[in-house]
Order: structure tokens, then sequence, then C-alpha cells
């Protein structure tokens, strides 16, 4: 047993955090930093958060992460980091040539109390900045919330770079949250077939999904420009898919720039899907085409078709807040049912929204912000599951309790897929069915006895 | 790319020029002396700027302290309950990143690896401080796994607000009595790089646990394998020979190793050093409180494993040992030849570049020059001189700014352990016979004249490297991986191994010359063009067949 120490009484834990389900800020910083075209992550602390960062994101997409460092040195630690900032923006504007540097911080810099702002003025008095260039920073201590909010936090940071010309360009501001390039990819379809013009950002579709070619360009065609982001005060509204990630940043262009905002799921399943089209129409007044009826249709049809497999499986799920919530009520909508819920990111609405979701549901829920995979594996072996859903590390625990495991969220290190096929809209509920369906199936035909072994299901 | 980066001709002079083109007067300066051409000179090696701090904004491959210390030397030790005091993240990303494996199976033997443990610090934590929180969880962790003992590491914010973590540490060890709990300060920040934990987890484990087994072990010839980490299993393989060669290991520091492997490593009689850099100091410390000498071993490479063997052959000194130490390598040789006459023709005339943390950027050299594989270039992230040039320069190491702060400790003969294993006639009987101790000459001396040492790498210079030197294969990390790959030139993990191994030894041998076949050959590198692009223009002669 590989989590063999993990008993199955539980005992209150105050301080011991056990197989988090979460991981700090500055890499979702360094996520959304990359959906900016021609954009530079800078890792404002000593070098190791930055290679580590690096390093997962790496891990996850199979694709180079680039990203600089202000490489604290203990000196830098004790009298401020100032000095390694300045040198860090002459540095890579000279070597590495990029449009944006994204600064973010860690719980070094953040403990000692460097003003980027401060710096970032310095830098610019002393021509550190080329003309035309952008830097822009967001504070991310590793020391509150989660990786989720330190995407939000810099999601934020580029709100904070909008303006407002006077004239309204007709566009829809999207902020899609920590999703996939490919969930990106299909958000802007989505948008297309509707017919609503868009900014979206962050968006790393191209950019960490990118093809192999014999040549390699540090800043891919991708990505949104940092012109569109500047722009994204004269939109008409935005639509902010995640609460935790995406509406401090709607609000920041509602209060600085008047740009109404709407906050709404993430549209991974059915109904938030819905929602999604349906505000998306709404707000730019648009009608939907048949095309998307299409491929909802098609989404109901599945659920339909194989329903009975479908029907009461219990499932543990963990991961991110705005992700847990919109597949919970996916699950729900289909008869499935979420027992046990975990993310690690705090945050009192979580458990609330969840509770709400699952109110109908006949069996008992357990749920817990700021919770580990550690209480997680607890409760299922007091109550097992059928289906267990979330990143790889859950691997351990459905190995262990031979559960199914599919993989979502973030971060996938051992199977490939998820830079390319998306999980959010009618087409990503397709998808998320086929691979729940592919495990309960692939498990029918394991466990079954010979007798009972089937042709058709 | 494809057959055409054959014809490719350079000048070392003019690549380092071309690296420092585009660099700020002061970062040109500064790497000029860390970017070192190979030469071969009379009586020494040429001399590398190494170990100093990380130019910002460079984007090197560096990591930091902790990783150094829990990462690496800490990490891979399963029955150590490893609990890192911080926010979350640097828990996070050392869980289970590194593929140090253990065989800690069963009930019976604890086995820690699978699981993450953090006080996750939040900002009340940072603002009244941790040490309260760092107490109840050592308590927690104590209560829920009973282990032998806590491990402690501290992250940046810790050494900021000042949360003593040793006397936390002491505190709770008095308080169990039957778990020993000690505490690491490899804040992230410390020195320049990861090399900085190393030498902290040295001290520590060394004052800590090194001594502390009651049990005597009493098999014969009895070593100590220090710096293997067992990654994709190569200490796995390396203690399978050893077994049959009838040789002891005592303890690894630290792949595989349990709590009483550290705590008996003061009876064996031999320590075998593999990466240097991050274990001399306890190769060190051993040899002066218990009297162990110690010699440089490297298991990468099918050669270098005979040899290395045959070395702690003579250390023995035993004829029987010595005998089946011949009769191993006897048995073992022939499918190592049969694969790589099998792969030679394929290999042979190929070029690498190997960019590696601290030591695999020479080792691995061992097995390129058995494939007939040519280094171009390679280079450390974390070495020191003494990696580059060889340990005769320890004496004029200068400790700069930047790591003057890393602790030395000063260890003395033990009154009572302290054995000297050889007397010093038979330490230089062995020596006039050409046998060296303490013997590491450095990466520098075994490469050609003429080709490039860099040292602390940066993603600039690897992409301009490849670029301008064309190798056939380019050896790091993962943050470099795909980057290489992008450019078609093919890219092998030489910390991870790409999910691979294991490469040490004989069977690792066998393993790595498959898998270097396979990856320079791959069919894959071929298809980066479309045949639109590789003919784009159009032509007025299509027919139909």
């Amino acid at each position: 047993m590989l989590l063999r120490h993990t008993p199955e009484e539980i005992t209150e834990r105050k301080a011991l955090m056990i197989n988090p389900a979460k991981t700090c800020q500055p890499i979702g910083a360094m996520y959304a930093a990359l959906g900016i075209k021609g954009c530079l992550p800078h890792s404002h602390g000593s070098q190791g958060c930055c290679a580590y960062h690096r390093s997962a994101l790496t891990r996850h997409y199979k694709e180079p992460i680039s990203a600089a460092t202000s490489s604290f040195t203990e000196g830098a630690s004790v009298f401020g980091g100032q000095a390694n900032l300045l040198q860090a923006i002459n540095n890579i504007f000279t070597v590495y040539e990029p449009e944006v540097i994204a600064v973010h911080t860690t719980c070094l810099s953040e403990t000692i109390g460097d003003d980027l702002p401060q710096i970032f003025d310095k830098a610019i008095k002393d021509k550190k900045v080329p003309e035309g260039k952008t830097v822009l920073g967001a504070p991310t201590p590793s020391y509150v919330g989660s990786h989720v909010t330190g995407f939000s936090n810099m999601v934020k940071a580029m709100a904070k770079l909008a303006t407002r010309s006077g004239t309204k360009n007709g566009k829809v501001n999207i902020i899609p949250g920590w999703v996939e390039p490919a969930d990106m990819e299909e958000i802007k379809r989505i948008a297309d077939m509707v017919g609503v013009k868009i900014t979206m950002f962050p968006d790393t579709g191209g950019v960490l999904n990118a093809p192999l070619t014999g040549e390699y360009n540090m800043f891919p065609d991708a990505g949104t420009p940092i012109d569109d982001i500047k722009k994204s005060g004269d939109a008409i509204g935005t639509l902010a898919l995640g609460e935790w990630c995406s509406a401090d940043a709607a609000r920041t262009l509602d209060t600085q720039c008047k740009v109404p905002c709407s906050i709404l799921d993430m549209p991974f399943g059915l109904q938030a899907t819905d929602r999604f089209v349906d505000a998306l129409r709404k707000v730019a007044g648009t009608t939907v085409p048949d095309e998307v009826a299409k491929e909802r249709g098609q989404l109901v049809d599945l659920i339909s078709d194989m329903h009975q497999y479908f029907y009461h499986k219990k499932v543990a799920i963990f991961g991110d807040p705005d992700q847990l919530i919109a597949m919970t009520e996916f699950l729900v909508s289909i008869d499935m049912c979420p027992v046990h819920i975990v993310t690690g990111t705090p945050g009192k609405k979580f458990e609330k929204r969840i509770k709400e979701i699952t109110k109908d549901m006949p069996f008992e829920v357990n749920v817990k912000a700021a919770g580990d995979m550690f209480l997680l594996h607890q409760w299922i072996k007091n109550d097992p599951v059928d289906v267990l859903i979330g990143n790889t590390y859950g691997k351990y625990i459905a190995r262990d309790e031979d559960i199914p495991l599919i993989r979502w969220g973030f971060p996938i290190l051992d199977r490939q897929g998820h830079q390319y096929f998306p999980t959010v809209g009618y087409k990503g509920g397709l998808r998320m069915l086929e691979k729940i369906l592919g495990v309960l199936l692939d498990r029918l035909d394991r466990d079954n006895p010979e007798e009972k072994f089937e042709l058709v299901y | 790319m494809g057959k055409a980066q054959k014809t490719v001709q350079w000048d070392p002079t003019d690549i380092k020029e071309k690296l420092l083109a585009k660099y700020p007067p002061k970062v040109a300066r500064k790497r000029a002396k860390q970017i070192l051409i190979n030469e071969a000179l009379e009586n020494s090696t040429p001399e590398i700027t190494a170990n100093v701090r990380t130019i910002p904004g460079i984007i090197t491959m560096r990591g930091c302290t902790y990783a150094g210390c829990k990462g690496v030397i800490m990490g891979p030790t399963s029955d150590i309950v490893n609990l890192v005091h911080g926010p979350i993240g640097c828990s996070f990303y050392a869980w289970l990143t590194r593929r140090n494996q253990s065989d800690a199976s069963g009930h019976e033997n604890a086995n820690f690896i699978n699981y993450c443990m953090s006080t996750d610090m939040q900002d009340s934590d940072i603002i009244f401080g941790g040490e309260k929180k760092l107490e109840a969880a050592i308590q927690e962790a104590y209560d829920l796994f009973h282990p032998k003992a806590i491990a402690v590491f501290a992250t940046c914010p810790v050494g900021l607000i000042g949360d003593d973590i040793h006397a936390v540490a002491k505190k709770m060890k008095e308080k169990f009595g039957d778990c020993n709990v000690f505490a690491f300060s490899c804040e992230g920040y410390k020195g320049v790089s990861q090399s900085a934990g190393h030498h902290i987890a040295n001290n520590q484990v060394f004052t800590h646990l090194v001594g502390k087994s009651e049990t005597e072990k009493t098999e014969k010839f009895k070593i100590n394998l220090l710096g293997e980490y067992n990654i994709g299993g190569d200490g796995f393989e390396i203690d399978r020979i050893m077994k049959k060669c009838g040789i002891t290991n005592i303890a690894t520091f630290s792949g595989n190793a349990t709590y009483d492997q550290f705590a008996s490593a003061n009876q064996a009689d031999l320590s075998c050093v593999m990466c240097h850099r991050s274990i001399n100091y306890v190769a060190d410390m051993l040899e002066t409180k218990y009297g162990i000498p110690w010699i440089k071993v490297n298991f990468i490479g099918a050669e270098a494993t005979a040899k290395s063997l045959r070395k702690i052959g003579e250390y023995f000194g035993d004829a029987e040992l010595i005998a089946t130490i011949e009769k191993v390598i006897a048995e073992e040789m022939p499918a190592v030849d049969a694969v790589i006459q099998d792969v030679l023709p394929r290999t042979t005339g190929k070029t690498a570049m190997l960019f590696v943390g601290g030591s695999r950027a020479h080792h691995y050299q061992e097995l390129f020059n058995e494939m007939g594989i040519k280094t171009l270039s390679a280079g450390y992230e974390f070495g020191h001189r003494d990696d580059y040039e060889g340990r005769h320069v320890i004496p004029n190491l200068k400790v700069d700014a930047d790591s003057r702060n890393i602790e030395e400790i000063h260890v003395e003969a033990d009154p009572e352990l302290y054995n000297p294993r050889k007397t010093p006639e038979e330490i230089k009987a062995l020596e006039d016979k050409g046998f060296e101790f303490r013997d590491y000459d450095g990466l520098i001396p075994d490469m050609d004249k003429g080709t490039l040492i860099l040292d602390d790498p940066n993603q600039y210079e690897a992409e301009k490297l490849v670029e301008l030197m064309k190798p056939d294969l380019f050896c790091a990390g993962i943050k470099e991986k795909f980057s290489i790959q992008k450019l078609g030139v093919p890219m092998k993990q030489l910390h991870s191994y790409d999910s691979g191994g294991p490469y040490a030894g004989f069977v690792g041998a066998v393993n790595f010359y498959k898998e270097i076949d396979r990856l320079v050959n791959s069919r894959v590198w071929g298809y980066m063009k479309a045949p639109w692009q590789e003919n784009p223009e159009l032509s007025a002669t299509y027919v139909w067949e």
C-alpha cells in the first residue's frame, strides 16, 4: 500500500497539512502571465520558487515554460530585492526581448516587504524598460490562499492596465479562469459560434500547446496582446468565469472603467455551459445558432443513452474551487453522486455552494475547503466511492483503494490530452462523460466473472 | 535538422564570443569567467569561476538550498517523516517529483515517501511566528505515524521571521524520548544554489544521526555508498552488484535509505563517493571522526563500474574478494558488450552536450565515451571549482560573501569510536601502487581540448549553443527539455531519466545504450517539415498518375 500509514480513524489536525490539495500563489501568477502575448513571467524571490514553478508547469504541459527570477541571495533577503529586480529587468529586456514582463512575488519578497510599484517606477526612470514595453506586477504571497489566488491576483493586475477611451468597442471581455489551453480555445470557439466579439485574458491557447517545427520561439504568436488587455476598459461587459479565479479582475474593470460584469461558474457541464452561452448572447445581443443547440443536444443524448451507468455512482472529487463547483453540478445533473469533495484553497463560500448543489442527493456529502488529500482518503476509507476525480496525486489513493481515477484539474503529470482536448463547453462535457464511462465500463469488464462478461453496453 | 548538421564547423573562441555578444557589459564580464574553453595545460587544469551568485533575470537552471537539502539529501529516506515548515509550495513541489525509489514495502517497514507534510504557514504565522504551529504539527505527526525520526525543514520566510526551529525540534525530541527530532536551516535564499542545502543536510545528518545505532554490523567488506540517490533504481542496481561481489553496503546516502542505515554509517570500513558535490562533506567527516577513508567511485558506465569495483577490491586487499569481483565483471560484461556492439554503428560519431546539477555532467561522459559519442560542451548548475578542476584546488578556494554564512562544522576524532581502518603504512603502500584516496580530479581533465565548459548555464546559452554547434543530443533537466526538442534536437533528461532507468551499473549501462540509440535515431526528428513546407514552390507539371 502506497499510503499505508493513513488510518481509517479520523483525528482532528490543526497544524499539520498532509498531501495538500493546493499549492502556492506564484505558480498561478506564472500560468496567468503565460497567457499574455510576448510575456516573460518573472518571480521576485529566491530562485528555487521559479525553478519549481517552471518544472511543475512543464511536467503538466510537456512544453517549455520560460520565466525569470530575481535570484535573491541572503544579502538581498535582508536589505531588500530592489537591486536584483532592476538588474533582472535590464537583463531580461536585453537578452530575451519580451514585450511584457509580468512580475509576481514569493513569500520571501512579501515577508521583507518589497514594493513592486516603487521598483517599477525606478526601473522606468532609470530607462531599464525600453520604449513601448510593459512591466506589470502582482503581489502573490504564498502564505495566503493558494495557486488559485495567485492566478486571480495576476489576472487582476492585467485588468488594472485597462483604460477607457470613452467609446465602447462592442466587445465582451471574457476572463476564463484557470482552465487549460484547449479550454480557452473552446471558449473562443463558442463565442465565435454565438457571433460575439471577445477579448479573452489570459489566453494560453497556442502558448502551452505549441507545435514541434524545428524552430523555437520563446514567445509564440499566441496569447492575449497587451494592447487588447489595455483596451478591455472599452468593452460592453465582462463575463468572469469562476468566482475564485476571475471575479477580482472583473470587479476591477467595473470600478476602474465602468465595464459591468457578471460572475458565472466555469462552463463545465451542461447547466454551467447553458448559463455561459445564455449570458454571452444576452450581453452581446446576438442569437445562438442551431449549431450550438445541436452540440448541446448531443450532450443530452449521451446522458440519456448511458444514464444507467451514471445513476447513483459515488464520486470523490478534489481540486480547485471554481472547477469543483461546476463539476459537482455536472455530476449531480447526470445523477451521479459526489460524496467527498475537497479543495485545498480556502474560502467559506465553497462549502456553502457545494451544499446547495448537492442538497437533494440521496447520500451524505462531505465537503471541505482548506482541506487536504489525507482527509479525503480517510473519508473514502470510511465511505468508499466508485470514481475518483482529480489531479495526478489521486493515483496513490486510486491504487490503494482500487478506485478508477479520472485525471482532471492541475497538475496532471502522467497523462496527455489536457492541453489539446477541452473539458469545458458541451464538447468538453462529452469528453468528460466519455472518460467517466470509459473507466466505469473498463471496471465492469475487469471485474465481471466470465459468465457475465458482455459484448455490448 | 537532419543530416546537414554534420558539416557544422566551429571554433570555441568564436562560440564563446557569440554566447557573450548579446549580454549587457557587466553580465558579459561575469559570464566570461564561467565559460571556459578547455585547453591542455602542462601541470594544471584551467581555472573556472563557479559557486557564485546567479545573475538576476538570466533564466538560470538552478534551484535553491531547500531543494538541495530536503529534495535531494533527505527526501529519499523512507522511514523519517520530513516536515516542511513554510507555506505550502515548497513541500508540494518536492512531493514525489524526484525519482528516488524505495523498496520499503509491507507493513513492517515505514515508508513516508508518498506523503507530503507541511505546516502550511498562513499570514498569521508570518506575523506572530510559526513556532507554536510547528510544535503542534510535530506532535500531530508523532501521534499519527510514530516514526523513528522527524526532520524539520526551514523555507524562505522562516529565517526572516526568526522561528527557532532547532529549539522546537530539541524540545519535542526530549518530550517524545523515542523519536529523534532535528531541524535543517535550509532557507531557500542561503548560498547561491542547491549546493548550500547539501552542505546543511550533511552537517545535520552527521550530527544527529550518524553513530546513533546500537546494533553491531559484523559482515565482511563493509562500505558506505555516499551520494547515490537511487534515481530510477540506480541504487538497486549498484546494491545488486555489491551483493554479488560479497561487499556489504552499510549505508547509502541517501537513496532507499533508512534511519538505521544513517545511524550505522560509522561502522563501515570504506566510504565510496558517487556524487562528490553533495556528500563530500560527510565523507570527510566520517574519516576525521571515525577513521573511515573515502575514495571516489563511478558506477555510471560499464567500464567505470568495473573500475570502481576493482578499486574497492584493491582497498580491502582480500584475494577472495578480488577474485569474486573479477568473476562478477566477467559474468556481467558479455550482456553489456552484446548491446554496445549492436548500438555502436548507430551512435558512433554523434555529439552531446550535458548540463546537469553537480555530478552527472561528468559521470555520464563515461557512458557516452563507451557509445562513441563525443561531448562538445558540459557544465554544472552548482558545482564548485573542485568538481570542475579537481580537489587539489580546495586549499585555494575563497568563500565569497554569498556563501559565508553556510555553517562549517568542526569534527574531531571520536575518543571512543575513532579507529583508523588502515595504518599509515598500509595507506602509503596502496598510494605507492597508484591508489588514490580523496581523489576526485573533476570534470575538466576528462574533457577534450577545445570543448566548452559552462558553469550555471542559462536558457539563452543553451539555445545558442544548440543553434551554433548543432549537437545530436542535449542532456539537462525538465525545464530545458522541451525548448531544446522544439529545435528538433533530441533531449535526454539526466535528472529524472525521462521516467527510465536504472542507468547505473551493468544493467544501467545496457538501458542507457538502448535509450540513447532510440532517442537519437527516432524517426520523429525527420518530421519537422510538412511536404508542402519542404518544397513550397508550385510546379506546373503535376500529373495525376
